[in-house]
């Protein structure tokens, strides 16, 4: 199963973390950085595999990929495939690539319970937005709410 | 109110603004944050569920991010999580999926909502509350909302949900097929023996299917599945060598290669085929494909070395790789090829590789040389003077932080094996004569390894005044202290072999100017008295005391002779070697060496002796003592005539004498089972003993009451009755007496924390509070005195009727058994591993060869018993699902289960330990799998009974 989902910037700032397994948060705080302190060693042209186990443990894999600012990592164990995992998180960029919103409910449409549920990201796109207009049907308020913190912003 | 309400809602800030917040303020973001938190505590007390709800949100997101607490939260999110609107409860539930854990105090009110959302029309609820108990699930809610997920299963309403998870393993739908498959492989690498009965179907799936993630699934199934069931393994090899002859899919390839050099190497085309695929990986320009191929390589490296042999240039070239991962993928790869034949080869390779790369690599190069090649006892070294060299070589390379491990082995190898020693002298001559050693502290215990055994094997060594000089070197005060110390142990060696053969040479050159048969006979009277003495003061020694492990003192007497006999020997071997080392053109042990040797010595270790290490200090003392000893009548000039020459000798040349002697003692190697194989003499009660100890050391432990017992008589009665009357006047009036008593008690107890004797609350308040139980104690004490008195005579008597007795009638017997326990002792015990020594060239040690080939049979026998047993297993498994039809279904079904149980945890087939296996199984199974697996265990049954029976047999035979 999926272990973990990470994204960070290359600063080591953390811009989404999701553990399948239950985690302190203080236990999350501490594998975030263990993990960039192994990523931002690693140059460009190199594998994206990370020997894991000293971080989360024997038999835990760990792949990433390093897009722009971003590295996108997938923490699994052996029941995994690494090159598939390697390919989901091509899809997962690529779905965000399309709509960059609501990360949560996309990385919740591709991975169950750390389990993969969907590949697709024309697929998971279609749930997004059925998602997001019923979210913005039920709650009018909230968008009340958002357009006059929207505008005090300005 | 109302008032204020509005204005948060108006103005509270979103997740938005939040994060930009956050992001404009890189510098205090901490402070931002704990701001942020106060905020969010205000807010999220508010009725208004917008503003809680944003609140909430900001929490969850600078809990997951940002490391905040979230836990004073709980309630609130379960407050959001049952709005009816959909915004929120998904905020709602994003939050309690996020935080809650087992040690959640609230965690059983989400129940019924959970339910609720379960049972909802709409899909995107259901989903949500399906995701949250994946995730959090505990076994609280398994077992509520089990026949939720279940109606859930046998309905189409949601997308992510899937029929009765067997049945849908024949799904034609694929997002359902994979998410069934998806289950089973988690299940199956936890438990796969209870999920053989369904290979029918992963087999199916596994021709039929073109999706490349199900097929990847399925092929970790049966790489679970294939090691249980040979015939299994037999039935998939082809599909999956198929898979590998024409996918294009990498993911897939790679899976079918590692199934197949995993589980199914036995195969020999498919192995083959598997590694030419390999070949492609390893040779890709993707790092990706090549760390991978190496992987495989190294999942295959137990079973088929050839296949790594064969791509060995590959797997050198990888060593320069630039991705850390592959270059320690290929050096384990490298290690796992290294053998007898190659060691060499190989190290010289890594040692070069090692000189260019980084610190790390470097050290992890040297680590795993260091750890293959003493795998086994050095199994793989045939030339230890190479081993010898290429110790000292790794030392120089600059990154060297392997000193721990390199110090070891020096001592290790020196120990062990005899033939190496020169050489490692000779090796540790040249790490220590080079003072730039001495400036990386990471070496200085290989440095002290060095000295240790340049002095402990001084007579190989070819110059032993270099030797002291490179001892004595002033960088030396850059070294640890107790390193130093055995600097100055080793001086003190090098000094005593310096001056013995400077005596022997002496007395050859008197020798051969007298009669040699005058000369003779006196000389062998006096190595007699050496020896005597020599057995004195090895008596005397602590090092010795371990051979006296009786304390019949016919046993030591024997001992004695023994080692009279040892030394004896061990003095003349030194004395040849000495002899013939001076001889050897070595005409170095003049008088002025000597002299000049000494001088040194003095000088350097003068500073020492004064030295604030009581280490240094000591033994830095104890070899001037010897020097001020001897130095007086080996260092007069001698112009005497020869009688007055060898009496002043005598003195100089017996103290040099016996401690070269002491010196000459061999140290060997103690294994760590040593003392268990130490036999217990006769006569010595071990256990018995330590029982007395016990009671003694309970009474030690309460010494009033002792004291009381024995003041008083040992009644117990007598003694509570004193001891209540203490305590009543305590209680009535604190009197002078009573806090003497206490002071007294203080004494003995060491209980400070009491309060001080004048406060009278505390001396009235202690006694009641303690006095129960010490009375109790008080009683159990008089009785364990009385006990003691009785047992401590026992077995005083014991012995003195018994150790005559035995002694005389078991003269004979115990001769016998003292002589044949003695060479075992010696040979396994102390020195076992030294007789172990890789004798010659022979390379590998006799004992350890044979234990080897015993481990080995003993290996291959277990295996042998397990093929049987599978084979068995497999036999008796084809009449259980063969079963006759008239037994009925359901108790075919308990019968077949039972029999799968037994299987898998053999000798505990009772119905009643099953169901208990059964909880502890499922409490074992992380959270967010519960309410799958135990879905899957009900769903489990009937299947069994559907899929098992008829098609099994058919398949697998």
């Amino acid at each position: 199963m999926i272990k973990s989902v990470m994204v960070m910037n290359t600063q080591g700032k953390p811009r989404l973390a999701k553990f399948y397994d239950f985690q302190p948060v203080e236990k999350q705080q501490e594998l975030i950085r263990s993990v960039f302190g192994v990523l931002c060693g690693r140059a460009d042209n190199v594998s994206n595999f990370v020997e894991a186990d000293s971080i989360f443990g024997p038999g835990t894999r760990l792949v990433y990929k390093h897009f722009a600012t971003l590295y996108f990592v997938f923490i699994f164990d052996s029941s995994e495939n690494e090159l598939a995992m390697l390919d989901l998180i091509q899809v997962f960029v690529e779905t965000l690539d399309k709509c960059f919103k609501n990360l949560h409910t996309i990385l919740d449409e591709i991975i169950f319970g750390g389990q993969v549920l969907e590949t697709s990201s024309i697929e998971v796109i279609k749930a997004v937005e059925e998602i997001s207009k019923l979210e913005s049907a039920s709650n009018a308020i909230a968008l009340v709410s958002k357009s006059v913190s929207g505008w005090r912003s300005r | 109110m109302a008032g204020t309400s509005i204005m948060e809602t108006l103005f509270q800030r979103d997740l938005d603004d939040l994060i930009k917040g956050i992001r404009q303020q890189q510098i205090k973001e901490s402070l931002f944050i704990s701001k942020a938190i106060e905020e969010i505590r205000r807010e999220i007390k508010s009725t208004d569920l917008p503003t809680k709800s944003a609140a909430l949100r900001k929490l969850s997101y600078l809990s997951s991010l940002h490391g905040a607490d979230m836990s004073f939260a709980a309630f609130h999110a379960v407050e959001v999580m049952s709005s009816p609107q959909f915004f929120y409860k998904k905020i709602g539930y994003h939050a309690v999926t996020q935080s809650f854990n087992d040690d959640t105090p609230v965690i059983l009110l989400i129940t019924n909502q959970l339910r609720k959302d379960l049972n909802s029309s709409n899909q995107f609820e259901v989903s949500l509350a399906l995701e949250c108990l994946s995730r959090i699930g505990n076994v609280d809610l398994a077992r509520d909302l089990t026949p939720e997920v279940f109606t859930l299963l046998s309905s189409n309403a949601v997308r992510v949900c899937f029929k009765r998870l067997v049945e849908n393993l024949e799904s034609s739908e694929p997002v359902i097929l994979s998410a069934v498959v998806g289950v089973f492989c988690e299940l199956c690498l936890k438990d796969p023996r209870s999920y053989l009965p369904l290979a029918p179907e992963f087999y199916k799936i596994l021709v039929d299917s073109k999706n490349n993630w199900l097929l990847i699934k399925v092929l970790k199934i049966f790489a679970k599945l294939a090691t249980l069931e040979p015939r299994l393994a037999k039935r998939v090899v082809e599909p999956i060598c198929e898979f590998m002859r024409r996918t294009e899919a990498k993911s897939l390839l790679f899976e079918c290669i590692r199934t197949v050099l995993s589980s199914l190497s036995e195969y020999e085309s498919a192995v083959k085929l598997a590694v030419v695929k390999v070949r492609e990986f390893l040779v890709d320009d993707d790092p990706n494909l090549k760390y991978l191929g190496l992987q495989a390589l190294s999942i295959i490296a137990p079973k088929h070395l050839w296949a790594v042999l064969e791509n060995k240039d590959f797997v050198i070239k990888s060593l320069s790789d630039g991705d850390y991962n592959i270059k320690l993928e290929s050096l384990r790869l490298l290690m796992s090829m290294v053998s007898e034949s190659n060691v060499a080869e190989i190290s010289r390779v890594l040692i070069n590789y090692a000189l260019k790369s980084d610190p790390e690599f470097c050290n992890q190069i040297l680590g795993s040389i260091l750890s293959t090649c003493c795998r086994n006892l050095y199994e793989v070294i045939v030339d230890f003077d190479w081993y010898a060299s290429l110790l000292g070589e790794m030392v120089r390379i600059p990154h060297c932080q392997k000193g721990e491990e390199i110090e070891h082995q020096i001592i290790d190898i020196a120990m062990r094996v005899k033939d190496v020693r020169p050489a490692l002298v000779h090796v540790c001559r040249n790490l220590l004569i080079d003072p730039a050693l001495l400036g990386n502290p990471f070496l200085h215990r290989i440095l002290s390894a060095a000295a240790w055994v340049s002095g402990e094997y001084v007579e190989f060594s070819r110059n032993p005044f270099e030797l002291m000089e490179a001892l004595l070197q002033p960088r030396t005060n850059l070294l640890l202290p107790s390193i130093r110390a055995v600097y100055v142990q080793s001086v003190f060696k090098v000094l005593i072999f310096c001056a013995h053969s400077y005596l022997l040479h002496k007395e050859n050159i008197s020798s051969v100017n007298t009669d040699n048969l005058a000369s003779e006979v006196p000389e062998s009277v006096f190595a007699r008295m050496s020896c005597e003495n020599s057995d004195l003061a090895t008596s005397e020694a602590p090092a010795s005391s371990e051979q006296h492990d009786s304390f019949n003192p016919r046993n030591i007497n024997q001992s004695f002779g023994d080692l009279s006999i040892e030394n004896g020997g061990d003095a003349t071997v030194s004395n040849s070697q000495a002899s013939t080392s001076a001889s050897l053109g070595r005409n170095s042990f003049t008088h002025e060496s000597i002299v000049n040797l000494f001088n040194i010595v003095e000088l350097a270790l003068g500073p020492l002796s004064r030295s604030h290490d009581v280490e240094i200090q000591e033994r830095a003392r104890n070899v001037l003592g010897f020097t001020d000893l001897i130095e007086q009548e080996i260092l007069n000039p001698v112009v005497q005539g020869e009688e007055n020459l060898a009496r002043a000798e005598t003195e100089a040349s017996r103290v040099v004498k016996l401690m070269c002697d002491a010196f000459s003692e061999e140290l060997g190697p103690v294994s760590t089972s040593a003392q268990d194989r130490v036999p217990v003499p006769d006569g010595l009660l071990l256990k018995e003993n330590l029982a007395d100890l016990e009671t003694i050391c309970g009474d030690i432990q309460l010494p009033l009451s002792s004291s009381f017992s024995l003041s008083s008589t040992p009644l117990g009665e007598a003694v509570d009755i004193s001891r209540t009357n203490l305590q009543s006047k305590d209680e009535t009036e604190p009197s002078h007496e009573s806090t003497s008593l206490l002071a007294e008690h203080r004494k003995r107890h060491g209980l400070y924390y009491l309060a001080s004797e004048k406060s009278e609350g505390a001396s009235n308040d202690y006694p009641p509070a303690n006095d129960p139980m010490s009375q109790d104690k008080l009683n159990d004490d008089a009785e364990d005195l009385l006990k003691l008195t009785e047992q401590s005579l026992a077995p005083k008597k014991k012995p003195n009727q018994a150790k005559p007795r035995p002694v005389v009638l078991k003269l004979d017997g115990d001769e016998i058994s003292v002589a044949a326990k003695k060479p075992e002792l010696k040979d396994d015990l102390l020195s076992g591993v030294v007789q172990d020594v890789l004798l010659g060239n022979d390379g590998v040690p006799s004992s350890s060869r044979s234990n080897r080939s015993e481990n080995l049979s003993g290996k291959s026998k277990g295996k042998e018993k397990l093929s049987t047993d599978l084979s068995l297993e497999t036999k008796e498994n084809v009449p259980g699902e063969k079963m006759p039809d008239h037994v009925n279904t359901s108790s075919r079904r308990s019968k077949h289960r039972s029999h799968g149980k037994e299987r898998r945890q053999k000798g505990q087939g009772k119905d009643g330990e099953e169901k208990e296996d059964n909880g502890q199984k499922e409490k074992r199974k992380s959270n967010h799998h519960r309410g799958k697996h135990k879905a899957h265990q009900r769903a489990d049954e009937p299947l069994n009974v559907v899929a098992q029976t008829p098609v099994i047999p058919d398949f697998l035979l």
